[in-house]
């Protein structure tokens, strides 16, 4: 009946449907090392590889620095590659990402979103992928399982263009996405291979034509180096509206292509985040719509590359943006809220609201969206925004 | 929409319980969603821990805890001390406690909610000669529930635990929900 390559429809959980997905795409060498709340996505990579399934090469690391390095060397080699990691592992592996994207070379993580310590907390928020936003990464944060597949199928086609060739993270919440059970609908392996396409990069490390990556280059070249990876993310994001529209077309699914609007075309106040809150925020602004609130959602899928036109549209006809972030810059608010700001800057767009929330696991409930909304709405009637970002629901007794 | 709390220790499958929950549930044609909380030293065998189901006839997008359950299953009648199981539960709603003993017993002799006892732990020590009560108290909490699918649970659990395990889980379930039927009655048709 469809026209989709559907393998199966299942419920199953978050880790082991993406890690189906990896062992489809079946990357050359997989390079890991543990920590919560990732695990189950390489425990189970690696019953694929040991039971003959897929035929990857799965190499434990001693550490996520080693095991971002072992990504750098497949795909310096002309390897498709993939590694997963969370929180402090992230951190241990920025050095190598930085190298990667400095060096065009394209391997795939999957975050599996964690707290930095200390103190120490393997519950969710986006701090530790945030952390890496500087690098020349690609970033994709998704909302739920499928949407977390999905992203997958899509981002080696991505990473791997020509026109790209820069590491790539998908960002998925943890414990809610990674560990949570939800239908979802798999994909047939040749589908999903000949929809992500082949790595072939430009150049290969072989011992018969030798060549360097990575050399000392002096004051005179490397602001070209480094323009020439702000440029690459920047054609990027197109590749991503490319990406997510042939997927749509080919398997039926979309969930956004750098950002999925929902209700915001009259909405007077327009909401912004990303990962798995997005749906929590969802059934917050159809209850607030019910009641009559002109509410919407911009939900930013594409972090980096940031989607600045796509922010600056859809929010210029608002009165007032909420930005929900997971994550802040010490002393300088938001993070995901700084860049809305920036990018509204000289717009004439709306008064902007920056709440830090869901820090370390703390629940976002609709109600706590309707009652951040409400405080914002207070706020902004009386004249009175804050100036910076506001800690929601701060406990005044523990500081 | 079906919420569902479990509260249990470390150890007891309280977060199984919620995956065979919702994984019966979508064999039975509906949609869910199921998801631990392992905060607090949720990790450690014997900490306070809770799983959440939820199930509806619509794709559920709610990606929190659920704070205001319309039922809850209690694996061990000790954390009726230490945690405020009662939390949000709304008036009139099944409780199902594993416990050798009456609820009168327990305390709750006009409790607002329909409070049951059940001693999964008995069921489970007879099948498996352990304490792995959480099969048990899910056949319990089917026919106490009356809308989940006994045929769903036991291919959820199949799945889930393919071989002898299944079978042994299979038959605790089975046990649990006869002898359910017997101390509570027929729910629901």
């Amino acid at each position: 009946m469809s026209k989709y390559p559907v393998k199966n429809r299942e419920i199953m959980q978050g880790s082991i449907a993406v890690a189906e997905t990896i062992g489809a795409l079946e990357p050359g060498v997989i390079g890991v090392y543990p920590i919560t709340p990732q695990t189950h996505i390489v425990e189970h990579l690696a019953r694929l590889v040991a039971n003959g399934a897929i035929n990857s090469r799965y190499i434990n690391a001693d550490s996520e620095f080693s095991a971002a390095s072992i990504l750098y060397g497949a795909a310096s080699a002309g390897v498709r590659s993939y590694s997963a990691s969370s929180s402090q592992g992230l951190l241990l592996m920025t050095e190598v990402i930085f190298n990667m994207a400095g060096t065009r070379l394209p391997g795939v993580f999957s975050a599996v979103n964690r707290s930095l310590s200390p103190p120490i907390n393997i519950q969710v928020d986006h701090q530790d992928t945030m952390t890496l936003r500087d690098s020349g990464l690609i970033q994709i944060y998704v909302e739920n399982i499928q949407e977390a597949v999905d992203t997958h199928v899509q981002i080696y086609r991505i990473a791997e263009d020509r026109e790209v060739l820069l590491p790539a993270m998908v960002c998925m919440d943890g414990w809610i996405i990674s560990h949570a059970y939800e239908p979802v609908t798999l994909w047939q392996e040749d589908a999903v291979k000949e929809f992500a396409g082949s790595y072939d990069p430009p150049f290969k490390v072989d011992p018969r034509k030798p060549l360097t990556y990575g050399a000392l280059t002096d004051d005179d070249k490397i602001t070209e180096f480094k323009y020439m990876v702000d440029s690459a993310l920047c054609r990027t994001e197109n590749k991503i509206v490319q990406a997510a529209e042939l997927f749509r077309e080919e398997f039926g699914n979309f969930h956004g292509d750098v950002v999925e609007k929902y209700y915001t075309d009259d909405a007077k106040i327009i909401i912004v985040a990303m990962g798995s809150v997005v749906g929590t925020i969802k059934e917050a602004v159809d209850r607030m719509r019910a009641g009559g609130k002109k509410v919407g959602l911009l939900k930013i899928r594409s972090f980096r590359p940031f989607p600045a036109a796509a922010v600056r549209e859809l929010l210029s006809g608002a009165e007032m943006a909420i930005v929900v972030d997971r994550s802040f810059s010490a002393s300088a608010g938001g993070i995901l809220g700084s860049e809305i700001k920036a990018n509204l800057y000289h717009q004439n767009g709306p008064v902007l609201f920056n709440y830090i929330a869901g820090i370390g696991g703390r629940e976002l409930y609709p109600h706590s969206i309707m009652e951040i909304v409400q405080e914002s709405e207070t706020a902004f009637s009386k004249d009175c925004v804050p100036d910076g970002a506001v800690f929601f629901n701060l406990n005044e007794e523990l500081l | 929409m079906k919420e569902i709390r479990i509260h249990g220790r470390g150890g007891q499958g309280s977060v199984v319980t919620a995956e065979l929950l919702a994984i019966a549930a979508f064999k039975d044609g509906k949609y869910s969603q199921a998801f631990p909380y392992l905060g607090g030293g949720g990790e450690r065998r014997g900490a306070p821990v809770q799983a959440f189901c939820r199930i509806d006839q619509e794709p559920i997008r709610l990606k929190c805890q659920i704070t205001e359950p319309n039922n809850l299953i209690i694996q061990d009648a000790g954390l009726i001390e230490l945690v405020d199981l009662f939390k949000g539960l709304k008036p009139g709603s099944p409780v199902l406690i594993n416990s050798p003993d009456s609820p009168e017993r327990l305390g709750f002799n006009d409790s607002e909610f329909m409070v049951y006892t059940f001693p999964a732990t008995e069921v489970a020590l007879e099948v498996f000669q352990k304490p792995l009560v959480n099969t048990a108290m899910i056949g319990a909490f089917a026919v106490l529930s009356g809308d989940l699918n006994l045929e769903a649970l036991s291919r959820a659990i199949e799945q889930k635990f393919p071989g002898v395990t299944g079978r042994n889980n299979i038959k605790a379930m089975k046990k649990a929900a006869a002898l359910a039927r017997e101390r509570f009655g027929v729910m629901k048709a």
